[in-house]
Formats: C-alpha cells, structure tokens, sequence
C-alpha cells in the first residue's frame, strides 16, 4: 500500500486503470439509469420513487467520501505524504457537489411527498447540511491561505478534527430530534425496500461509488501532474 | 508552571486593555438581543418560545467576535514566536489562551446572557439556569474557537473564515445547551442535557490543544 505512496508509481500504476475505471463508471451509470426507469411505480409516491436512485446514492456516497477526506488527511499529516494530501484535496469538491446533489434531489423529493422543501425538524436533512458546511469550510480554509503546503496541513487538521466531530454532531443532533416532537408527516414514506426496488438502488449504488472513484483517481492525477508542472516552473524561473 | 500563568495573567490583561473588550462582547450580544424582537415581531407570545435559544445564539455569535485577535495578533508581531520557544509546551498555551478567552469574554457573557432571555420572555426562575449553561458552553465555544483561530493562522481573510471554519462545530454545545434550556422550561431534569454540554467541552479540552499546538507549529514553518 505504502508503495503506492510514490506519486511516480502512482501515476504508472494507474494510467491503464483510469479507462477501466470510467468504462466501469459509465456502463454502471447507464444500467443504474435504465433499471431506475424500469423499476415499478411505488404504488403511493408513482414516479417520484425514481429520484431515489440519484439521492440515496448521492447521500450516502457523499458521506462516504468524507470518510475518505478525513482518512487521507490523516496519513497526510501523520506520514506526511503529498500522495495523500493530493487525494484529501481531490475528494472535497466532489464530496460537496454529492451532498449539494443529495439536498437538491431530497427537497425535489420532499415537495411532492412531504408537501414541503425542506423540514427543520429533520435529523438527516440537518446533518447532511453540516457534512456540506464541513466541505465549505474545509475548501474555504485551503483556499484562503497562500502557501500550499501550510493551507495542506491546516486543512489537514481540519479534516480530521471534522471527521472526530461529525459522529458528535449527528449524535447531537439525534438528540435534538427526539426532543423536539419529529413532524408526523415524515413517517409516511412508503412501504419497505421490495426486491423490485432493491436491485436498480443498489446498482445505482455501485454505479455512484465507481463514478467517485472514477473522478477522484483523475483528480488525484491531474494534482500530481499540476504540482510537477509548479515545481517545473520554478526551476526554470530560478534558472533563468 | 509559572510561564503558564504568566501567560495565562497576560492574556487576560489584553483582554481588558484598550477599550474593554469583554464590555464590547457584550454589548454585541445585546444588539444582537434587541434586533431579534425588531426583525421577528415584538408578540411577547412569539417571543418566549425561542428566548432561550435566541439567547444560546447570540452567545455562539458574540464568542467567534474576538477570536481572531487570539492569535493572530500574536502571530504577526512575532509573540506567538516567543511563546513558542519558551518553556511551556505549545498544547498547554493553547489551552491557556483559550481559558483565558473564557474568564475574560465567555464569563461576562453568560453573566450578560440571563439578563437577554428574561428580556425576551423567559421566567426569571430560569435565570441560574441559563448563566450555569452559557457559563459551560462558553467555555467550550472558548476552546472549539481556539482551534479555529489557530488553524486560521496566516490565511488573507481571518475573521469570516473562522466563523465559517467554527460554527459548524458549535452545533452540538448550540444543542445540548438550548436543550437543557428548554427541558428547563417544560418542568424537566435539565441534567441530562447539562451532562452531554459537559461532555462535549471536556471532548473540545482534549483535542483543541492537539490540534490547535499542530496547526500553529504549521503556520510557524
């Protein structure tokens, strides 16, 4: 694993992985989307179950990938390696852009079922906004300072005390829901996950996580790349 | 031991010095108090419901006010630089710092804090109730904002990026504390919720210093 670390190695491991990964993403995505539109009609929500198969994914992908955040902001910081800072700093725009996709879909979603955009009273919908005010915070406090290794290890730090702390802000804002009396609308979702439903969410799944990996290997990348093309530039500015 | 509280004494006196800061906290979290009745409508009934938490706001809200100057202050006019080369330990001066923050701002705060949400509609004997909790969420506001501040080190547009940096993590004293507020007020044990504000600043007292030493050791270099 350590091996990896090597950005050369890195690069040449994984540039005949890159078309892989995206014809993998991609024919995931497609058969998601055609199973998605295929899957019966709920017989209470009618078509509107079928934004399911962005949210669901988009939520709980978006989670996952500040898991991946927080992790390599750790070997970043503890081994100090650029290999997993640039994957910290890859995986915080997509991660916004997953969770902003899962509000946007989830209040679609919440118009016609709920009768409402967005419920205060909600438990998820609240910590799914926290994990994208992490993200802005974590791009905010990267982009703000000038010196990139300094804004890598600050962010670093903050990524990680964010990943200790999201555990104690969901606990605590659990805590919030049962004090306040939870609207009773809420509970009238549909029935329980059938196997006609099971299949294409799961895929859909499976076809978002590979999407992520997909985007995430390139801008890792691309990162790489970015910082040689710097360093390149600077010899020759001190050459010159 | 003594460069701690030297530090510690020092902190505390500029705090005090040029124009009274701890006054100026307070006097933003009264405008704060004020403007809430002017923008939500000044219906007595409207207001008691949410005084205690309009009173855990402003409290959040007034405690990032002079985070900024914790230190980066410090930073610029290399004091930071000093401190990190005596012979305290840099976790302990965070910790320090950020009691010193406490007892200086968070203190008259929660003292100013009783005064707004009677002010606004909650019963008098719900006062000691509300200094006890705004005194303990102070202190954890005090630290968690520490850690902003010192990660915020260095960086072009310091205040605003600490607010966007700390709020996020004041939702759980935020939580806990109104909670024990409004447990209060419908005859319950404010215990429970009193207990996990606890937790949560006894949590903060375990990472800031870590966290908050690493992140100036950071923008040290």
């Amino acid at each position: 694993m350590f091996g990896l670390a090597n950005p050369d190695r890195f690069l040449r491991f994984t540039h005949p992985l890159m078309p892989v990964v995206w014809t993998l993403a991609v024919v995931l995505l497609a058969a998601g989307t055609w199973l998605a539109f295929t899957a019966p009609e709920d017989f209470r929500q009618g078509d509107t179950v079928r934004i399911m198969f962005v949210h669901v994914p988009a939520a709980s992908v978006g989670l996952g990938i500040y898991l991946a955040l927080g992790v390599s902001s750790f070997f970043a910081l503890v081994f100090r390696h650029p290999l997993a800072d640039a994957a910290a700093r890859a995986a915080a725009l997509p991660g916004a852009a997953f969770t902003a996709l899962a509000l946007v879909t989830g209040s679609l979603w919440g118009k016609p079922m709920w009768g409402a955009w967005w419920v205060w009273g909600d438990a998820r919908l609240m910590s799914e906004l926290v994990l994208l005010l992490f993200y802005i915070g974590y791009m905010a406090l990267r982009a703000s300072i000038d010196d990139e290794t300094r804004a890598a290890r600050a962010a670093a730090v903050l990524g990680l005390v964010g990943l200790v702390n999201l555990p104690i802000i969901k606990f605590s804002v659990d805590w919030w829901n049962t004090l306040h009396q939870p609207a009773s609308l809420l509970r009238a979702d549909g029935p329980s996950v059938t196997a006609d439903i099971l299949a294409p969410l799961l895929t859909s799944m499976a076809a978002w996580a590979v999407f992520f990996l997909a985007v995430w290997l390139t801008a890792i990348r691309t990162e790489i790349i970015r910082r040689r093309v710097l360093s390149i530039r600077a010899r020759r500015a001190q050459e010159a | 031991m003594s460069a701690l509280s030297i530090l510690f004494r020092r902190e505390l006196a500029l705090a005090w010095a040029g124009g009274g800061g701890p006054l100026l906290a307070c006097g933003f979290f009264l405008c704060l108090t004020v403007l809430v009745p002017l923008a939500a409508g000044g219906d007595p009934a409207g207001l008691r419901p949410v005084a205690g938490g309009v009173a855990w706001l402003a409290l959040a809200l007034s405690s990032i006010l002079s985070l900024e100057r914790l230190f980066e202050r410090d930073h610029e006019d290399g004091a930071l630089d000093l401190i990190a080369l005596g012979p305290a330990p840099l976790e302990l001066v965070v910790l320090a710092k950020a009691a010193a923050q406490w007892l200086a701002v968070g203190v008259p705060l929660a003292v100013t804090a009783p005064v707004a949400a009677i002010t606004l509609g909650l019963t008098p004997d719900q006062a000691p109730l509300v200094a006890l909790s705004a005194l303990i969420g102070a202190l954890g506001f005090a630290l968690t904002g520490a850690l902003g501040a010192a990660l915020a080190l260095g960086s072009k547009r310091g205040g605003l990026l600490i607010a966007v940096v700390v709020l996020p993590l004041f939702i759980p004293p935020v939580v806990f504390g109104a909670g024990a507020l409004e447990r209060g007020v419908n005859g319950l044990s404010p215990g429970p919720a009193l207990a996990l504000l606890t937790a949560y600043v006894l949590f903060a007292a375990v990472v800031t210093p870590f966290a908050g030493a690493a992140a100036i050791r950071n923008a040290q270099g």
